[in-house]
């Protein structure tokens, strides 16, 4: 009935909640890419020679790239030369070297956005790497991670103090010239965060970074490596907010995981960055290339992700399952409203032998907004007993928006087995009038049933993130009833 | 406490409803009996506010106030209650939460300070006893994979639950067997109260050798033709709809 699709369309509405703008001065360079602009970074961030070359062949390779086209999103040209480079927070000589030494200005922001970096990070027992713009300004909890051997630092910071493991294993994962945007990335990356966890040992801490995109007409390129030598762990927590601009804003991440032997990773995503306003107007272009090579042995590696935000998000977390009996998963909640568009999905390559991958998909299209799952499940030829299982499910809301789901399997291996399972639903109107037949507020309802669907997803998140997702949903579907 | 008068109502152009009184006090137990398409379903989703049905003509007031200009959930909150015919399922919400959620709404509105999960999780076990569910249940998603019975007794658990001022129960009595009739019937019975009104919907008699109602209504064609006591469904039941002049779909009281 008209009525029902009407309020669900209402509740839908919402404005966004992080949207505001935080008054620091900006060294911010001129609009523009080319040689020069790429020494100049370098130079600022006091890079090693090989980080200048790198960038200059990245560059390079970049020149000679055409933008991909065939994502399920359909967006006008980024003019590359309307871009800033770089943006970095005003502030002294020297980076801060503790919380009290940041610009009161940016913990606001922090607060404003609902991390206050000092106690949340307390209270959960959890580091904060926090990129502003461009450059990492806080980091907390470096000692127990020290003591423990963990390196938790910016990538630039890195750069100087671990310049054989960030040559080693920068761009092992995502190659230069792996796609346009990664060539970009590794042209400009301005910083980001990385990450080593030395053999047998078990990160103390969940790692944490909050990425945000403040200045206008900056892209955002971070780059964040991780390494988990053998038999270690990591958890490894992603936040994103970006504040609300008419103008579209380009962010183009890359993240390499390395794993070897034995070792795992788990790399949670929350990404609401600004989504454009209900008619289309403004948002994040978040272009992220992410994937994990497991190149030891029984390593596993899990992606999961809860993407709310962003005008158009292009993003397909992959892991290359090289070692043998290595694991990689999935697991992603995607929502998107008003003209948001979403192109999302994995990559799962076996290489090696007994490998195994778990895709788990939940997209929520409303309003008019468009959805895809893309997924690649390859069997290479060596990949035996590998395994492969897919379940793709699509939730709509009213009836203006769309979800596409595009699997596709290449297996060069008989005895490799892949099972998909796909459905579509919809909040229907008879689920809706129990719960308001219950006494719950329409837009409280949808929120909990699309919190249902979203469990499977929910529950390989860790507690504190979990909770903050759901809320994220709420925040995202909820917004005035008429 | 309900005055139904002249009510008309269709659905996608379809007139159901079509003139039809009724008037139910405080502490009073109704039946509405009927064959199938009589109407039945379509009068309990149109006191309960189902925005699919659109009333056309008539009144409908709830201790004095207009009950149609209420919203679903705002008529929820003032006590009315819908146990569904057919419950929907909620995949992935478990049905505490679910509960839960329902439970303060209320509250809420009512001024009443929220439960915490704590003190809801021993509110909702007790009463899952008391309509033989395990409470292994309440972390099951909301109707999800229940069979009919299970359904049904989740209904009343939540009118149980919520204690309505006016409860309408949809057909809750079918599809169940004997044990299962006797615990529904239990758990309605202990919903009777001086100041709860229950309107019980049923297509066979023998819910109400259980419950025992004060007024017996015979709907057809959307309108209410015979009125009387509990001795009505008895006559029902010995000579079939067709003693009313009803066509009679389905045989009255046998399943
Ligand atoms: N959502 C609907 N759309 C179209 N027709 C409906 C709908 N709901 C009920 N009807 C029709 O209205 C009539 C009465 O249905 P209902 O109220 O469910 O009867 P009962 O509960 O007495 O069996 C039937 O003819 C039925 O097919
Ligand atoms: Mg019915």
């Amino acid at each position: 009935m008209a009525t029902t699709d009407e309020e669900v369309r209402e509740l839908i509405k919402r404005e966004y909640e992080h949207g505001f703008v935080t008054e620091i001065e900006s060294d911010t360079f001129e609009p523009g890419l080319n040689e020069d602009v790429i020494r100049r970074l370098s130079d600022l961030k006091q890079e090693p020679e090989f980080m200048l070359e790198w960038r200059l062949k990245a560059y390079r390779r970049w020149l000679e790239m055409e933008e991909p086209e065939w994502a399920h999103v359909d967006y006008p040209q980024v003019k590359f030369d309307d871009i800033s480079y770089y943006s970095a927070p005003k502030r002294p000589e020297d980076m801060p070297q503790s919380l009290d030494e940041v610009d009161p200005e940016l913990l606001k922001t922090y607060e404003k956005l609902g991390i206050p970096l000092h106690e949340r990070a307390k209270l959960a027992g959890v580091a904060v790497d926090a990129v502003f713009d461009s450059v990492s300004v806080a980091t907390t909890f470096k000692e127990p991670l020290e003591k423990a051997g963990v390196i938790f630092c910016p990538i630039s910071e890195a750069l100087q103090k671990h310049p054989e493991l960030v040559k080693k294993y920068l761009g092992s994962v995502v190659p230069v010239a792996d796609n346009y945007y990664a060539a970009l990335n590794s042209a400009v990356f301005s910083d980001g965060s990385f990450v080593y966890i030395p053999k047998g040992v078990r990160c103390p801490l969940e790692l944490s970074t909050y990425f945000r995109i403040n200045a206008a007409n900056t892209g955002q390129f971070e780059r964040t490596l991780i390494i988990a030598d053998a038999g270690s762990y990591v958890s490894y927590l992603e936040g994103c907010t970006a504040p609300m601009r008419d103008e579209n804003q380009l962010h183009a991440a890359v993240v390499e995981l390395v794993l070897l032997d034995d070792a795992q990773i788990k790399y949670s995503t929350v990404q609401n960055w600004y989504p454009g306003d209900e008619t289309g107007k403004g948002g994040i272009y978040n272009f992220v290339t992410k994937r994990a090579a497991c190149i030891g042995k029984n390593s596993k590696v899990s992606w999961t992700q809860v993407e709310t935000g962003s005008a158009i998000t292009w993003k397909y977390p992959s892991c290359i399952l090289r070692g043998d009996n290595s694991v990689g998963e999935f697991y992603s909640v995607a929502l998107t409203h008003n003209y948001q568009q979403a192109d999302t999905g994995t990559k799962m390559i076996h290489i090696g032998k007994n490998t195994s991958s778990t895709v788990i998909s939940k997209g929520i299209s409303a309003g008019r907004s468009s959805n895809a799952y893309r997924g690649l499940v390859k069997f290479n030829p060596g990949a035996e007993g590998a395994r492969n299982f897919t379940q793709c499910d699509s939730l709509l809301i009213g009836d203006r928006c769309g979800a596409h789901t595009f699997p596709y399997i290449e297996s060069k291996n008989k005895s490799a087995i892949v099972e998909h399972e796909a459905t579509t639903s919809k909040v229907s109107d008879e689920q809706m009038f129990l719960c308001r037949q219950r006494g719950i507020e329409p837009e409280q309802a949808v929120s909990m049933i699309v919190n249902g669907f979203c469990k499977e997803v929910f529950k390989e998140l860790p507690m504190e993130f979990a909770v903050e997702a759901g809320k994220l949903l709420e925040v995202s579907l909820e917004g005035s009833v008429g | 406490m309900l005055s139904i008068k002249n009510l008309h109502a269709c659905v996608e152009e379809k007139q159901i409803l079509n003139g039809l009184n009724l008037e139910i006090k405080a502490g009073e137990v109704h039946a509405i009996m009927g064959p199938n398409g009589s109407g039945k379903s379509t009068l309990s989703q149109v006191l309960a506010g189902n925005e699919a049905f659109d009333v056309t003509k008539g009144e409908v007031t709830f201790n004095g106030d207009n009950l149609l200009d209420l919203a679903t959930e705002e008529r929820a909150r003032e006590g009315i209650f819908l146990a569904f015919q057919y419950p929907v399922e909620i995949p992935g919400v478990s049905n505490l939460q679910f509960l839960r959620t329902s439970v303060n709404a209320m509250r809420k509105h009512h001024g009443i300070e929220e439960m915490n999960a704590a003190e809801f999780m021993k509110l909702a076990k007790e009463v899952s006893k008391q309509v033989d569910l395990d409470p292994a249940f309440l972390k099951r998603g909301v109707n999800e994979g229940f069979s009919g019975g299970e359904k049904k007794r989740n209904e009343v658990m939540q009118a149980l639950l919520l204690q309505p001022k006016l409860a309408i129960l949809d057909e809750t009595d079918s599809g169940l067997d004997i044990d299962a009739l006797k615990v529904v019937a239990d758990g309605v019975n202990a919903l009777r109260a001086p100041d709860r009104s229950i309107l019980m919907i049923t297509h066979y008699q023998r819910l109400l050798d259980h419950i025992v109602p004060d007024y017996v209504h015979v709907l057809s064609e959307g309108k209410i033709i015979k009125s009387g006591g509990p001795e009505l469904a008895l006559e029902l039941e010995a000579k079939g709809y067709g003693w009313l002049g009803i066509e009679d779909q389905v045989a009255a009281n046998h399943e």
